[in-house]
Order: structure tokens, then C-alpha cells, then sequence
């Protein structure tokens, strides 16, 4: 829990993922395509991966990758960033967030 | 001028002009120069008014051709519609359909249906209140009606696609023409609303800002789960080519089996990736909603619903074309 609350504040925007989902690569290049950089921490290489996969459940996210993080607060799952790209909100969190600057 | 001659498109201006002049010899004036300019102007104007008389008759007969061939495609569609529920093998030699595949298709096929007919009978309703100048209240009512029964295909498909992901994909409980346009099982949001912004004029300046920025974002969003698909599909891909190894080495089958695993678990995703994408079809809907007021929202509705129903018709047509 700690280290997955660690590293999301450590930059604006946080992704945890898993080398093999896909659905983590469509996210990745949602934020590219705004011109972002996240930061992204595949659990499936970390450490303590299953620690902080189960720390990131018990947070709400399900499923538990893709996860995203702008400026520290978790926004959730792909459905979730992908429905605040559409009405707008998630813009304004990375700019907000200083990730993208328009 | 009484009009004596037959009613009938066939009568020709050599005809009609006798009679005219004949007409025109039994009225007035007496003398001079005059008369024959009267008597050529009142001709011309009466062939005038036989020359528009007879364009109005062929237009009256035009329209009726084209009511009735609207009817008769209405009805056409509606025997396909008919005809694919009860699982009848119905293609043209080109196309690959399999519409029987398996209970969760079939099933699904026939929901689509019943929903559609349902769709189409509230999208009647809201044509008749919006020419029949409803007021807002109403007009609430019926466009909120026609999207929460948007919300329920959306909710059926999510259903049928962890029952059959591929069915879905397939897009073969569409029709052809609208099997052209497919993406991730359904339609793009992004090109409807690029078909839509002209359609909704007149749009606010704030409005056609926003409704621009969705069209952008709806297109941002599908272009990143394409992506992710062609991740899926190239990981896919090495994964099964992964396994054909040269024969005889002893690890092989664990390897296969390993490996077929694998792929077994790319594939299991897929149904996430038509979750999202329908997701995304919802999200633009209700997001267009916001943006617009009620009466235009119900002409967006209303436009929309025109472009699929012209997108079936246009399958019907194809599937019933002449062939050698």
C-alpha cells in the first residue's frame, strides 16, 4: 500500500501496469497521444508486485491494472480515464497536474 | 380561362394548342393589330400554365413511385429482419456469414431485433413530437426515453460479448453496409459526430467548441484501443508462432501447452477491449447530450437514426440485387 502510495506522488502522472495487458498499452498511448509522459511501474517486474497488485485492489481498482494516478489521486481503471477523457475532465486534471501544459 | 382539355400526360402541345387557339378565337376584342398580340400573348401564357400543369402531374406521379418503393424496402427489411431471427442462411455469394453460431448468437441476433423494432417505434414517436412542435417538457421525456433504451443495447451486447466475444466482433448481427463501417464491434463515435455537426446547426459558438472537443476526444480514445488491439493481436500472433518448434525435442508439449495457455489468456481479453469500446460509444452519447438542449438533441437523435436506417436499406438493396 505504502509503496504504491510512494511512487503514484512521486510524479504527475503514475501508471501501474503489466507487461502483457494490453489494455494497459491502449492507456499508455491515450496519454502519449496528449502529449504526457507516465511514469509506469509493471508489477509483473516488481518485487513486491503482488503486494502492491493486492494493495491496488483494496483501493477499488478492478481490474487491478491498468491504474492510473494524476498528481498523486488515483483516477481508476481504463474505463475510468477513458470516461473522463470524453467529458473533458481528465484534460484538465494533467494540466492541473502540470503533466501537460494545453 | 376554363381548361377543357384531358387530363393526361400524354396529350401533346400540338393538341393542346388547337384547342387553345380554338378557346381563344370565341373571346373578345374586335379589331386591329392589336388582337393577334393579344391573342399571341394570351396563347403563350395559356401554354404556360398547361406546361406547369403537366410538370405538377409528373411529380405527383414521381412521388408516388418513390412512396411506394420506400414501402416496398421497409417491408423488404423487415422479411430480412424476420428471416435472420429464425437463423436462415441469408447472404450474397461474397459474403462469409454464419448466422447460426452457437445459442449465445442466435439469441443475441433476436434481442438485437426485438430492440430494434422497439428503437424504431420511439424514434417515431419523437419525429411525430418534434414536427408536431412539442414543447420541451415533452420532448424531454421522449429523448430520455430513446437514450436510457440505448443504455439497455448496450447493456445486452456487454452480456452477449462475455457469451460469444467473437460474435460480436464479427459484427454479423448487423447488416452489410453497416459491417463496413465496423470497429471493435460497433460504430465509431467519432465519425458520427463529425456526420452529426452539420446536421445540428444552429450550434452556439460555446457549443460547437465543445462538441468539436468531443468528436477529438472520442477519436483520441479509439485510436488508443486500436492500439491496444494491435498490441493484443501482434502478441497473439508471436505468442502461437512461438510454439512451432522443431520436432522431436522432449520439452515440446509442455512448451505447446504453455503456449496455447498463453494465448488462451490474450484471447480472454478481448471482451475487456468491447467493453470498453461500447463504454466509449455510451460516454460520447451522453456527453453529446449535455452539450446540446432538448430540441436539439432530439434532432440528433432523430438524424442518427436516419443514417443506420439508410445504412440498412442499403443492405437490403444489395442483398436483393440482380444477379447473374
Amino acid at each position: 500500500m505504502e509503496r504504491v502510495r510512494d511512487l503514484a506522488s512521486k510524479k504527475a502522472i503514475v501508471m501501474f501496469t503489466k507487461s502483457s495487458c494490453c489494455m494497459c498499452h491502449s492507456i499508455k498511448s491515450l496519454f502519449y497521444e496528449l502529449g504526457a509522459s507516465p511514469a509506469v511501474h509493471e508489477l509483473d517486474k516488481e518485487s513486491r508486485g503482488k503486494e502492491m497488485e493486492w494493495a491496488l485492489r483494496g483501493m477499488g481498482c478492478n481490474p487491478s491494472v491498468p491504474a492510473v494516478f494524476i498528481g498523486g489521486q488515483l483516477v481508476g481503471s481504463a474505463t475510468d480515464v477513458l470516461s473522463s477523457h470524453v467529458d473533458g475532465t481528465l484534460k484538465q486534471r494533467l494540466i492541473d497536474a502540470n503533466a501537460i501544459w494545453f | 380561362m376554363e381548361d377543357n382539355s384531358p387530363r393526361t400526360d400524354s396529350s401533346t402541345d400540338a393538341d393542346t394548342e388547337d384547342k387553345m387557339s380554338n378557346q381563344l378565337q370565341g373571346i373578345g376584342a374586335s379589331d386591329g393589330s392589336d388582337k393577334s398580340r393579344d391573342q399571341k400573348t394570351l396563347r403563350r401564357l395559356a401554354q404556360n400554365r398547361e406546361a406547369a400543369r403537366k410538370s405538377r402531374l409528373r411529380k405527383k406521379a414521381y412521388v408516388q413511385q418513390l412512396e411506394s418503393s420506400r414501402m416496398k424496402l421497409t417491408q423488404l427489411e423487415q422479411e430480412l429482419q424476420r428471416a435472420r431471427q429464425q437463423g436462415i442462411f441469408i447472404s450474397s455469394s461474397g459474403d462469409q456469414s454464419q448466422s447460426i453460431g452457437g445459442n449465445g448468437a442466435l439469441a443475441f441476433d433476436v434481442e438485437y431485433a426485438r430492440w430494434l423494432e422497439e428503437h424504431n417505434k420511439r424514434i417515431n414517436e419523437l419525429r411525430g413530437a418534434v414536427n408536431s412542435h412539442a414543447g420541451d417538457g415533452e420532448l424531454r421525456i421522449i429523448v430520455d426515453g430513446v437514450v436510457s433504451q440505448h443504455d439497455d443495447i448496450f447493456r445486452i451486447k456487454g452480456d452477449a460479448a462475455k457469451a460469444d466475444v467473437f460474435h460480436i466482433l464479427s459484427g454479423m448481427w448487423k447488416t452489410p453496409a453497416e459491417r463496413c463501417f465496423l470497429w471493435l464491434g460497433g460504430f465509431r463515435s467519432s465519425e458520427l459526430l463529425k456526420l452529426l455537426i452539420n446536421q445540428l446547426e444552429p450550434l452556439t459558438e460555446q457549443q460547437l467548441l465543445a462538441i468539436n472537443n468531443l468528436q477529438q476526444s472520442s477519436q483520441q480514445a479509439e485510436d488508443a484501443l486500436s492500439q491496444g488491439m494491435e498490441a493484443l493481436q501482434q502478441s497473439l500472433a508471436e505468442t502461437l508462432a512461438g510454439s512451432l518448434a522443431p520436432t522431436g525435442s522432449s520439452g515440446n508439449v509442455a512448451n505447446y501447452m504453455g503456449q496455447m495457455a498463453m494465448a488462451m489468456g490474450k484471447l480472454g481479453t478481448l471482451e475487456g477491449f468491447i467493453r470498453q469500446a461500447d463504454n466509449l460509444r455510451q460516454q460520447t452519447l451522453q456527453q453529446m447530450h449535455r452539450i446540446l438542449t432538448t430540441r436539439q438533441s432530439a434532432r440528433a437523435l432523430l438524424a442518427i437514426s436516419d443514417y443506420f436506417s439508410r445504412l440498412r436499406a442499403l443492405s437490403s438493396l444489395w442483398l436483393a440485387r440482380p444477379r447473374e
